[in-house]
């Protein structure tokens, strides 16, 4: 395993994220990351052999409800769109995912 | 003043006729023109002819209405959804952000007739624990205003020291209802996991948000618990536990009680004023007939990776959502402390270091289950210091990200786990800066929390001190 953070992968986790990161950024970035990661990956030395992992602690399981339109909680066309900056015809506006050729 | 009373005594107050809701709205909102360009508690205020037509309303109906919050000011980190009222979460993503509908806390103060004043500054997304990542300005500690008021609910905290609100709504997920409660010498309740509703709560890291009361005693927060607390349809992590009367609770014997005293907790790096006003606090428990004893707790350097590698892994992914395109604005609005958190989860959930972070995180999680399960089962409560060091000044842990996350190191370790703890004033430092201390419980022992806060409060007056402003 690659523990030593590099500057290409704060490089890649901004990309990742959808993070706009300057060339100035991603250096200091670098350099605090580089110095939290550090810190928290002394949790390597832990041993967790045979240890499950916990991803909530509700006690909870396997929560139902009715497959039924609570009517409460439906918002209008309006409300829907009422915080958004770009709407056409009722619809968001988004940027195309694929460019035209 | 009106607002140095405790809720109970507001309401008997208030049913006596001897003050009217309209009296506490007006008093609040005069403290609010004048103390709060001092300490930036506020992000919103609500207009002040809106609250006290709710306050004239309150008035008519406290004769014959049971609730126990009727006609009460209170005030909202501004984490919380308020239908048509600004919601800022202290990001610029959100500077214009009107939400359709209320969070479940919010909407059940508004139906226990509690009176909204204001939405309050925090670290953005919650990420800090001293109210200073916030796009609105930092908050100022009421005690010192060059000093920070703590966080990331540092707003709420300010505002209740100050008599601009009777109590606040905060939201814990690594010590942001206890960090500020502890330096601005307010009482904080971090729930049990589940134990109140996160509908409508905008999500730092989903398991291990709660939502909690804030206030001037113990007292009063099982007063906003006991209204505040039950499952909901609407949130499917929220607990079916019954809620029990709290406030019943408060008077039964804490005698043979035990509380533990982990001593990793208060070895090297906790400053010396705290440590001696926990042991001074330990004293006065045993003299309401508490046991006190040392215990250990062998995993506590491991806190603080565990906490920031699942809770910024979570935020990455609950911060995906933040697109600009729906509402709020694009993603290069994100603070420079946000970018990072996001950052670092990215990075602990990729290809490649999964298994090295984030899984061994979450296996570490269930070690500190058990450890807390296992220091729980030879005592009801836990007592710990909430901060290692008193306020710091404005922009010292700004400046350095990881010591700005080491801040956190007492607070951090309860919230994988999912306990409860209760944040109570307990001295001052030399420097007359407040000193809290928490005290932790089993899964849903609130009742015990609330009972030994409230009678440790009834020999104690360190909660009555309140900051005169300069």
């Amino acid at each position: 395993m690659k523990t030593k953070l590099s500057q290409g992968d704060i490089q890649h986790v901004a990309k990742l994220a959808k993070l706009p990161v300057s060339k100035e950024q991603l250096k200091k970035f670098y350099e605090q990351l580089l110095s939290v990661v550090g810190y928290m990956s002394k949790i390597q030395k832990l041993d967790t052999n045979n240890v499950v992992e916990t991803s909530q602690i509700t006690g909870l399981e396997n929560v139902f409800r009715e497959d039924e339109i609570d009517e409460k909680r439906l918002l209008t066309q309006d409300q829907t769109l009422a915080n958004t900056k770009r709407k056409y015809k009722g619809y968001f506006v988004v940027d195309a995912v694929f460019d035209n050729e | 003043m009106l607002l140095d009373k405790t809720i109970s005594e507001l309401k008997i107050g208030l049913l006596k006729g001897e003050f009217t809701s309209v009296d506490l709205v007006n008093e609040c909102y005069r403290n609010i023109k004048t103390i709060n360009p001092k300490v930036n508690a506020f992000i919103t205020i609500v207009d002040q002819e809106i609250a006290l037509k709710k306050a004239k309303e309150a008035d008519k109906k406290l004769k014959n209405a049971n609730s126990l919050l009727l006609g009460i000011p209170f005030v909202l980190k501004d984490a919380y959804l308020s239908k048509d009222l600004l919601t800022t979460c202290a990001s610029d993503v959100l500077e214009d952000f009107i939400p359709p509908y209320s969070a479940t806390v919010y909407k059940k103060l508004e139906d226990a007739g509690a009176i909204l004043l204001g939405k309050m500054n925090m670290d953005a997304w919650g990420h800090g624990g001293s109210s200073e990542n916030t796009d609105f300005g930092p908050v100022k500690n009421p005690w010192n205003l060059e000093r920070v008021a703590g966080g990331s609910s540092g707003g709420p905290a300010a505002a209740i020291a100050t008599r601009m609100t009777s109590f606040a709504i905060g939201e814990d997920t690594g010590g942001s209802i206890r960090n500020p409660s502890a330096w601005c010498n307010t009482t904080g309740l971090k729930v049990t996991y589940g134990r109140v509703s996160r509908y409508g709560c905008i999500a730092y890291a989903s398991s291990f948000d709660s939502v909690g009361p804030m206030g001037k005693t113990v007292q009063d927060c099982a007063y906003i618990l006991e209204t505040i607390a039950g499952r909901d349809p609407y949130d499917a992590t929220s607990s079916p536990q019954p809620v029990p009367s709290y406030i019943q609770k408060l008077s039964e014997s804490v005698k043979g009680l035990t509380i533990g005293l982990p001593k990793e907790f208060f070895r090297e790096g906790l400053n010396e004023e705290i440590r001696n006003s926990i042991f001074f606090m330990a004293k006065e428990l045993k003299k309401l007939g508490i046991k006190i004893k040392e215990i250990s707790m062998p995993l506590f350097d491991y806190g603080i990776p565990v906490y920031y590698l699942i809770g910024p892994s979570e935020t990455s992914s609950n911060l995906a959502r933040y697109d600009g395109i729906r509402f709020g604005q694009g993603r290069e609005n994100f603070s420079e402390e946000t970018m990072r958190r996001i950052m670092i989860g990215t990075y602990a959930l990729s290809a490649g270091y999964y298994d090295a972070y984030y899984r061994k995180a979450q296996q570490a999680r269930t070690l500190f289950v058990r450890e807390y399960q296992k220091a729980l089962a030879e005592c009801e409560a836990l007592l710990m210091p909430v901060n290692p060091t008193p306020p710091t000044k404005i922009g010292e842990l700004m400046s350095d990200p990881l010591q700005n996350l080491l801040a956190d190191v007492y607070t951090t370790s309860q919230n994988p786990v999912g306990v409860p703890s209760l944040a109570v004033p307990c001295g001052f430092t030399k420097d007359n800066l407040p000193i809290g201390a928490q005290i932790v419980g089993n899964m849903f022992s609130e009742d015990i929390l609330l009972r030994i806060g409230f009678q440790y409060q009834q020999v104690t007056d360190w909660h009555k001190k309140y900051p005169i402003l300069k």
